[in-house]
């Protein structure tokens, strides 16, 4: 029998801001325990909320990225619970009105291979809504400790209905998701900093049943490929398991990451019942057409269009662009280089093929490094005259040009770099040349065309590499011409 | 116990709390007293008005983005009832 899988994903995403949602007191990772709290954040009595703009504005923005509708009156509510990591026993969420409905977002599979674009598709969203992370726990083996200092960081969670198919569908949906955050500047989604986090739920079903499968939620997964990896164990888990005559309970299973399984956390018996009410303590919010208006203003590009942009507008092919899309701050540069000397193809190989191994052999981001579009366009302007040959760009300029961040034309001029074109300099040296190697002229004269890639390697290797390479093999036909 | 009587082993489960005998009886009545004194609010028509989220028509109540230090360790964890490396001590939990 065949089956079929169906995977729902909630995603957390923890909304880039200085200060939390309800309180002044700023946010970070990796500060001092409980340091980053105050009478709000651990919720000491009488303490109020107060809501962050910032948190709500972007998380409009994001409803727009998803393509989402944004409602009109979004309110809070408290989701109730008792659980140490949340100190007021109640956490702050969205219930019946999310700031975002529905949306969707465009995803890309991975393709035949790494050269070749994956097909491209739309995921539907159900909601998003905006919420108070709560604190961490850190588990030992005699007891928990609380650090509060996640507790109140703007967290947008954003949720699909069990609509995607397959491990890859959900990894190339989260990468999709990063991608959209990254571009809207609302969080760089570093997973293993908790500024993205994805639990899963997943069933499977015979192909040709009506209803849903048993559904399985999984938690605990700290990575895109990490998720991919657990529902690809966790689909064959289930199927295996009904194909051997088992049956499926509704659980909660956690994702072992260094063992490569899924393993049962708590059935869903224990699941909560939050009792969720209007948080009498804020105040609904209202975002009219005037604040919209202002928020779609800043939309930017989405990737995927900005994809179809490259390759219409610049030809460029996959490998470079899977390079460069999804790094916004990279595409910029790409392109003000490419404006600025109006080859964007050859812009492209050297950013892709020079300048990021260059940065990652040194460690350094693209900011962190002296290197600029200008540099790039004036290097790529010196081939493209036939100043320099790209040989001499590669091995002389780029190296010193990335060390010192001096301009290409001024280590050209420095060096001695400018490749010969004067012919009353070169028409010795290839005379010469023909001279010191009858053999290959005499096959020349035979009709073997390719042994004048040995006179010319000689011309090269005697000028230093500074001749311009066409212009010797059109001086060194000449001359064996005569010669013949 | 009529109809409308509170389940309190569940509450006292949601609760995370351990109730004597004596204690549930004694808490069940009190919040059956607390529950049909809001039914109160029953006999009130509320038919004429619109569902509100709140009191009061007030929206929009925002403040700019801007932090401020937080408490100094010992202060955020003086009145834990248990605490190590400046962190709120609790029992071993399962995450959840």
């Amino acid at each position: 029998m065949e089956y079929e899988a169906f995977i729902g994903l909630e995603v957390h995403v923890q909304v880039r801001t200085q200060s939390k949602i309800f309180t002044s007191v700023g946010v970070g990772f990796g500060c001092e325990p409980n340091t980053l709290t105050d009478p709000v954040v651990l919720g000491f009595p009488g303490a109020l909320p107060v809501l962050n703009k910032e948190a709500v504005e972007k998380s409009i923005k994001v409803g727009m990225l998803l393509q989402s509708t944004i409602s009109e009156v979004t309110k809070w509510d408290r989701k109730n619970y008792f659980y140490p990591d949340s100190p007021k026993n109640y956490q702050i969420s969205q219930f019946d009105q999310p700031i975002c409905e529905g949306g969707k977002v465009e995803i890309e599979l991975p393709g035949p291979s790494r050269n070749v674009m994956g097909e491209h598709k739309w995921i539907e969203l159900t909601r998003a809504h905006l919420e108070e992370d709560v604190g961490k726990l850190n588990h030992f083996d005699n007891d928990s400790l609380v650090d509060y200092n996640r507790a109140g960081t703007p967290l947008l969670e954003i949720v699909t209905e069990p609509v995607l198919r397959t491990p890859d569908e959900a990894w190339a949906y989260l990468n999709a998701l990063r991608m959209l955050m990254v571009y809207g500047d609302i969080s760089d989604c570093d997973m293993e900093k908790g500024q993205m986090r994805c639990d899963a739920n997943v069933s499977v079903r015979p192909v040709g049943q009506e209803d849903l499968g048993v559904k399985v939620e999984i938690k605990n997964m700290n990575s895109i490929s990490g998720v991919r990896n657990a529902l690809v164990y966790e689909i064959e888990r289930q199927i295996q398991t009904l194909k051997g005559g088992g049956s499926l309970v509704q659980e909660t299973r956690g994702w072992d990451a260094s063992k490569n399984v899924t393993y049962h956390m708590r059935f869903k018996e224990e699941s909560h019942d939050y009792r969720y009410f209007p948080d009498p303590d804020l105040m609904p919010v209202r975002i009219d057409e005037d604040w919209r208006g202002r928020i779609s203003a800043t939309i930017p590009e989405r990737p995927y269009d900005r994809q179809r942009r490259y390759y219409d507008d610049f030809k460029l092919p996959f490998t470079i662009t899977s390079v460069l899309i999804p790094d916004p701050g990279l595409c910029e540069f790409f392109e003000e280089a490419a404006e600025a000397c109006n080859k964007p193809q050859q812009v492209a190989n050297w950013i892709v093929n020079n300048l990021l191994s260059e940065l990652g052999n040194d460690g350094l981001s693209l900011s962190e490094s002296k290197i600029t579009s200008a540099h790039i366009a004036g290097l790529v302007k010196l081939i493209e005259e036939g100043v320099i040959s790209k040989n001499i760009a590669k091995e002389e300029v780029f190296g010193e040009m990335f060390t010192s961040g001096e301009m290409p034309a001024a280590i050209v001029e420095a060096k001695g770099l400018k490749q010969s074109n004067d012919t009353g300099e070169l028409e010795p040296i290839c005379q010469k040349v023909i001279d010191a190697n009858p053999g290959p002229v005499e096959e020349i004269l035979c009709g073997n065309e390719k042994a004048i890639n040995f006179l010319k390697g000689q011309v090269m290797k005697a000028t230093r590499g500074k001749a311009n390479p066409a212009l010797v093999d059109q001086m060194l036909k000449a001359l064996i011409d005569k010669k013949g | 116990m009529n109809k409308d009587s509170i389940d309190i082993d569940y509450v006292a489960r949601l609760a995370r709390i351990d109730l004597s005998e004596k204690e549930r009886r004694l808490f069940s009545s009190q919040l059956e007293g607390i529950l049909e004194y809001f039914k109160k609010l029953d006999q009130v028509d509320v038919s004429s008005v619109e569902p509100m989220a709140h009191a009061f028509q007030v929206e929009n109540v925002l403040r700019e983005d801007e932090s401020v230090k937080g408490f100094d360790p010992e202060t955020a964890v003086k009145h834990a009832a248990a605490k190590r490396n400046q962190m709120v001590q609790v029992p071993k939990v399962v995450e959840g």
